[in-house]
């Protein structure tokens, strides 16, 4: 069988959960692995939840915020910005290869964007192989 | 008749602002669009200037807030066709278009558009691709209901047949509807110039030749192209791009003698993105001044040059097609004198801002008139910019004339202030009844879940039953239904019903987005007495069956997750409430100048009580040193005059003049001032209006080395004071001393204005003397300056352009050498004045009061404002505005327009008289708090507080916007966001990954 990754995604309300939406109403079609969770703002994604969903069965876990400059809380997607960067080191100590957690900015009209993201992030998974737990 | 208290007229960035502004005070308002969605251009452009934002992202939430308002009657696809009446009673009859859609029934889905067989050009794309005769302008629409464009429909029924929800309806007819309203606000836009009356550049004739606002659609991700820049004739990438400025602007002869005040910045906009997007890309600006004039343009446009875009002084002679479809453009390098050539593979047009096409019919409808160009005419273009020349009637944005979009959303909040003249007395809704609420806190989770079949738009995707079914087995689940469209009016009786019969107390609803349909049964489960906040949703079509056509087992499994997950959480939901915060009509304004003054004199017109504080012993600030007027040379003083007075005859303001702001500690409802004349108040509102300075000359231009070599402002009290040497033979004129250097790298925005008016002024005073203005670029933006700049020329002051700062040695005479860049010669003048026209920033009183607001601030000192294109007035902390110069150096009608829009802000909450906070705030666990501060620090909006006593953080709930960033810092656990606590998001997380069986 193949493997089908699963892919867990915290998108913000504002500019990426807007842009997957976007994605929906072009109808531009990418794998079903992706579930996504809406968050106010990307930075309410803590370290905790990421591993959470490693440690449950997530095989990568996709964050999204507004473009630099754009965020809706003025600032929130520097704050997520370090917070991933040091969650991806702290995979790597654990053995989990940080490349199965993605930062990305999408806005509300990056439908194109988003689809595309996803696609890449299932065939890099799929390449990358389920975790060993 | 429909009775309200205001008209808006169009519904673009400024008609969108006024109306909020005023609904939010609790003001019925009526706002009408000729089109068929309110958004005006600003939703056409890709980003915005200068912090490269996303336009459609931050215009979509404000288009998104009018049609949900209790306040705002939308009327779009209609037009006014007859005013009668006077200002406080206008009778007002509108011609509403039928679309031949249902907005009730009509889901957005699509499905007719595919059906149409006819294929239409598209406007709103400009012209680059087709759309169908049944159609949404743009996918963010308001109101998301399609339109069936009549003069093309062919009537084959198509569209009727494919629509699973009915909301066809071809015998609506179109009405009309008589309206009472007490003022009216013009906010009727701009259009772009048809650049073909420039015929030399080819537009219309060569495929390849564009305008800019073409150019934005290529831009747009959700253009004809998705984002993708490709040349209309062969659909290929272009490597080479120019932009063509000033086309019809700055030209009485072909066009327009404005300016257009935004072309130099979109361009350098459009250049920026392309560059940055594939650095080999040749990219050139053909200009004649750049005028970067507002907050952060300069920096914008130096960057702009750092990444290699070639901006050429010249404006093009010719351009001619090549054989291959690229354009040779011939112009003279202004620099070199040099004829030349360039070929690039597209062109693009920055075109003239002209009034929009129907002015001419509104005015005459409206009884007011308009300029010579056809732009709305203010009553006084410089003290009242936002009435027009009727009472009762007022203009918001490029309706007024040509104006980027926070100088238009600051003039929509100021004619939102002024349209309140008529109406101030009247009776307003600013709370709505709710039904009383069902105590939920002692019983268990019923979750009653909803899923949508929305037509075939999931139904024909995926097993919608299979979804239902699998959901009836999920814990706490007690009720669930199968739905055609769960968004229709007759199911939102069926929910209410389902509440009521099985005692349900969480709702989850499997249908589209949260982000447009949330708030439909959010309101549903308030009429069955639950609260907002026991709700859940999940998308199930635009995020699945939209998404995964062709895939119906997987989309069918992972609806199942995604509801799943949606009852998770929906089982940890609590009831949330927005606490309320007491405002009462008290405000603090700091400053006195005219942007202070005007602000109060609004203030107390609708009975609030103002402390107006002015460090100076008298009122009137810079404007107290000022000789003229810049553009229309009226006497400063008789202005000031008349404006001092009314503020001291009014009994609602207390002036404070010698007086600064000791302490200020507070929020929002709530500031507690001590003032350094020993007084104290408590206001609920703040203004800062501090204005700005001249900075002091650098060494190098030989100020106070000779009583000859003055500033602007030592120019204006010499002038006042009738001090001038008569004698003077030779007047130099030195702009952006200090300005765009590294160390105060932006554009001061009046210096140019100022030089030329008192350059024309000396020249006209001093018969015979030679006048001379030194300048970079000739900024020269605003309504009339242009006009204004051409007289000086006539008039015989010469302009010399430099690159390297002029020298000025001060001997037995004083020497000024420059090197004029555009003859390459050097010139040197024995002046018997100088004068300087100084970098601005912002006032030395800065630093002390943004620590004690709360508020920031720039390098600069100019505050830093809560939205550079939105929220120009207002701060990231509530109950803090800003306007006039404290926000960026400002000539008197902008200082103006900013003051009214200020008080219009401030007045929201105190008219209200309250002010909510979000449901979805942040709140701590004292018991878990260690008081470490960290969730201080990274808190945008300065909402949480350190309560020295206990040693813990505190929320004021008020201030708190429900970002989430504190719970994610806080490192024990303590603090929580409501609506998005740990254990909701983890629940979610471990229902995605649950094994189903």
């Amino acid at each position: 069988m193949v493997f089908e990754p699963k892919i867990l995604a915290f998108l913000c309300n504002w500019c990426s959960y807007a842009g997957a939406d976007l994605a929906g109403v072009s109808r531009f079609q990418y794998p079903p692995n992706v579930l996504p969770i809406r968050v106010m703002c990307s930075s309410r994604v803590s370290p905790e939840h990421i591993f959470q969903a490693f440690d449950q069965g997530a095989d990568g876990v996709f964050v999204a915020g507004c473009h630099p400059g754009d965020c809706h809380y003025i600032n929130g997607n520097y704050k997520t910005l370090r917070k991933v960067k040091l969650t991806k080191k702290m995979l790597e100590q654990i053995g989990i290869n940080p490349k199965r957690l993605r930062l990305e900015w999408i806005s509300s009209v990056e439908g194109v964007k988003f689809a595309e993201v996803v696609r890449e992030m299932t065939e890099e998974l799929k390449e990358l192989g389920p975790i060993e737990r | 008749m429909l009775k309200r208290d205001v008209l808006v007229i169009g519904g673009g960035i400024s008609g969108v602002q006024a109306a909020l502004d005023l609904a939010d005070k609790g003001y019925k308002v009526c706002l009408v669009d000729k089109q068929p969605s309110i958004g005006g251009k600003m939703v056409k452009l890709d980003k915005t200037f200068p912090t490269n934002d996303c336009s459609i992202c931050i215009s979509s939430p404000k288009m998104v807030e009018v049609s949900r308002h209790k306040n705002i009657d939308l009327l779009t696809y209609s037009e006014v066709k007859r005013v009668d009446g006077d200002a406080g009673d206008f009778r007002v009859r509108i011609w509403k278009r039928t679309k031949y859609v249902d907005p009730q029934k009509c889901t957005g889905c699509a499905d007719c558009e595919k059906a149409c067989p006819v294929e239409v050009v598209n406007q709103f794309n400009e012209r680059l691709s087709k759309r169908k005769a049944i159609y949404i302008e743009f996918p963010q629409a308001v109101p998301l209901t399609y339109t069936i464009d009549y003069k093309n429909c062919i009537g084959c029924g198509a569209c009727d047949r494919v629509c699973e929800a009915n909301a066809i309806s071809f015998l609506e007819r179109s009405q009309e509807i008589n309206l009472e309203v007490g003022s009216i606000i013009v906010a009727s836009g701009f259009e772009q110039l048809e650049p073909s009356i420039r015929g030399e550049y080819g537009y219309g004739v060569y495929e390849n030749v564009i305008t800019s606002l073409q150019y934005e659609r290529l831009l747009s991700s959700s253009g004809p192209t998705q984002g993708k820049v490709l040349r209309p004739s062969d659909g290929k990438p272009p490597k080479k791009v120019a932009w063509i400025q000033c086309v019809g602007s700055r030209c009485q002869e072909q066009g327009y003698p404005y300016c257009s005040r935004v072309c130099c910045m979109y361009a350098t906009k459009e250049a920026s993105i392309t560059k940055e997007e594939d650095p080999t890309k040749k990219i050139y600006v053909f200009y004649m001044d750049i005028r970067a004039y507002g907050k952060d343009f300069q920096q914008y446009y130096d960057k702009a040059k750092k990444i290699g875009i070639k901006y050429i002084r010249s404006r093009p002679a010719k351009v001619y097609e090549n054989l291959d479809r690229s354009l040779k453009v011939k112009y003279e390098d202004t620099q070199t004198g040099e004829i030349k050539d360039l070929d690039v593979d597209l062109l693009v047009l920055s075109s003239a801002i002209i009034p929009s096409r129907d002015n001419l019919k509104l005015a005459k409808v409206l009884r007011i008139e308009v300029d010579e160009h056809g732009f709305i005419k203010s009553k006084d273009l410089l003290l009242d910019p936002t009435s027009s020349t009727r009472e009762g009637i007022y203009i918001a944005g490029c309706a007024q004339g040509p104006k980027d979009i926070p100088d238009s959303v600051a003039q929509a909040s100021g004619a939102a202030a002024m349209a309140l003249g008529p109406i101030k007395d009247r009776k307003r809704m600013t709370r709505v009844e709710k039904r009383k609420e069902i105590d939920v806190s002692k019983a268990e989770p019923r979750i009653g879940v909803f899923v949508c079949n929305c037509g075939k738009n999931i139904g024909g995707f995926l097993d919608v039953g299979g979804v239902a079914e699998s959901a009836k087995k999920l814990p706490n689940v007690e009720w669930v239904e199968e739905d055609m469209f769960t968004c229709s009016e007759d199911t939102q009786k069926r929910i209410k019903q389902a509440i009521a019969e099985h005692n349900l107390n969480r709702i989850v609803v499997a249908a589209c987005s949260p982000r447009t349909h949330a708030p439909l049964f959010q309101d549903t489960m308030e009429e069955a007495g639950l609260n907002r906040y026991l709700f859940e949703m999940a998308n199930i079509r635009n995020q699945c069956s939209w998404v995964h056509s062709k895939e119906k087992d997987k989309a069918t499994g992972k609806a199942k997750d995604l509801v799943r997950m949606a009852v998770a959480k929906a089982s940890l939901l609590t009831p949330l409430q927005e606490s309320e915060i007491t405002v009462r009509r008290q405000a603090l304004i700091i400053g006195g100048g005219i942007a202070g003054m005007k602000a109060a004199l609004i203030l107390a017109d609708i009975g609030v009580r103002v402390y107006l504080v002015e460090r100076e012993p008298k009122l009137g600030g810079k404007l107290r040193d000022i000789y003229k007027l810049f553009p229309s040379d009226i006497e400063a003083e008789k202005v000031l005059h008349k404006m001092i007075g009314e503020v001291k005859e009014d009994k609602n303001i207390r002036v404070y003049t010698g007086c600064q702001v000791k302490e200020i500690d507070g929020y929002i409802g709530n500031w507690e001032v001590e003032f350094t004349n020993g007084r104290h108040a408590v206001v609920s509102t703040v203004i800062i209006a501090t204005g700005s300075q001249e900075i002091e000359p650098p060494a190098s231009y030989g100020y106070k080395k000779s009583g000859q070599i003055m500033t602007q402002l030592e120019l204006e009290r010499t002038l006042k004071e009738g001090k001038i040497d008569k004698k003077a033979k030779n007047i130099v004129f030195i702009n952006c001393v200090g300005s765009m250097t590294e160390e105060r790298p932006w554009c001061c925005r009046i210096g140019c204005g100022n030089s030329l008016k008192n350059a024309k002024l000396l020249k006209e005073k001093i018969p015979g003397a030679n006048v001379w203005v030194l300048y970079k670029d000739m900024r020269a933006f605003g309504k009339e300056e242009e006009e204004y700049y051409r007289s000086a020329q006539q008039l015989g002051v010469v302009f010399i352009r430099y690159d390297q700062d002029p020298k000025v040695t001060v001997g037995n005479k004083v020497n000024v050498e420059v090197l004029d860049s555009l003859l390459g010669e050097s010139l040197e003048i024995d002046a018997n004045l100088v004068v300087l026209t100084c970098q601005l920033e912002g006032d030395s009183s800065v630093g002390n009061l943004k620590r004690m607001l709360k508020v920031a601030a720039d390098s600069g000192n100019f505050y830093q404002e809560a939205h550079v294109k939105l929220r120009p007035l207002d701060f990231a902390t509530d109950g803090v505005y800003v306007c006039g110069s404290a926000h960026y150096p400002k000539n008197l009608s902008d200082a103006i327009s900013q003051a009214e829009g200020a008080a219009s802000r401030a007045a929201i909450p105190m008219l209200k008289g309250f002010t909510k906070s979000e449901g979805i705030v942040a709140s701590v666990d004292e018991d878990l708090c260690s008081g470490c501060k960290l969730c201080i620090a990274v808190c945008p909006y300065s909402a949480i507080e350190f309560d020295e006593e206990k040693k813990v953080a505190r929320i004021n709930e008020v201030l708190c916007k429900g970002c989430g960033s504190c719970p994610s810092a806080c490192p024990s656990g303590a603090l929580q966001q409501k609506g998005y606590t740990d254990k909701q998001i983890s629940s979610m997380v471990e229902a995605a990954f649950e094994e189903v069986s």
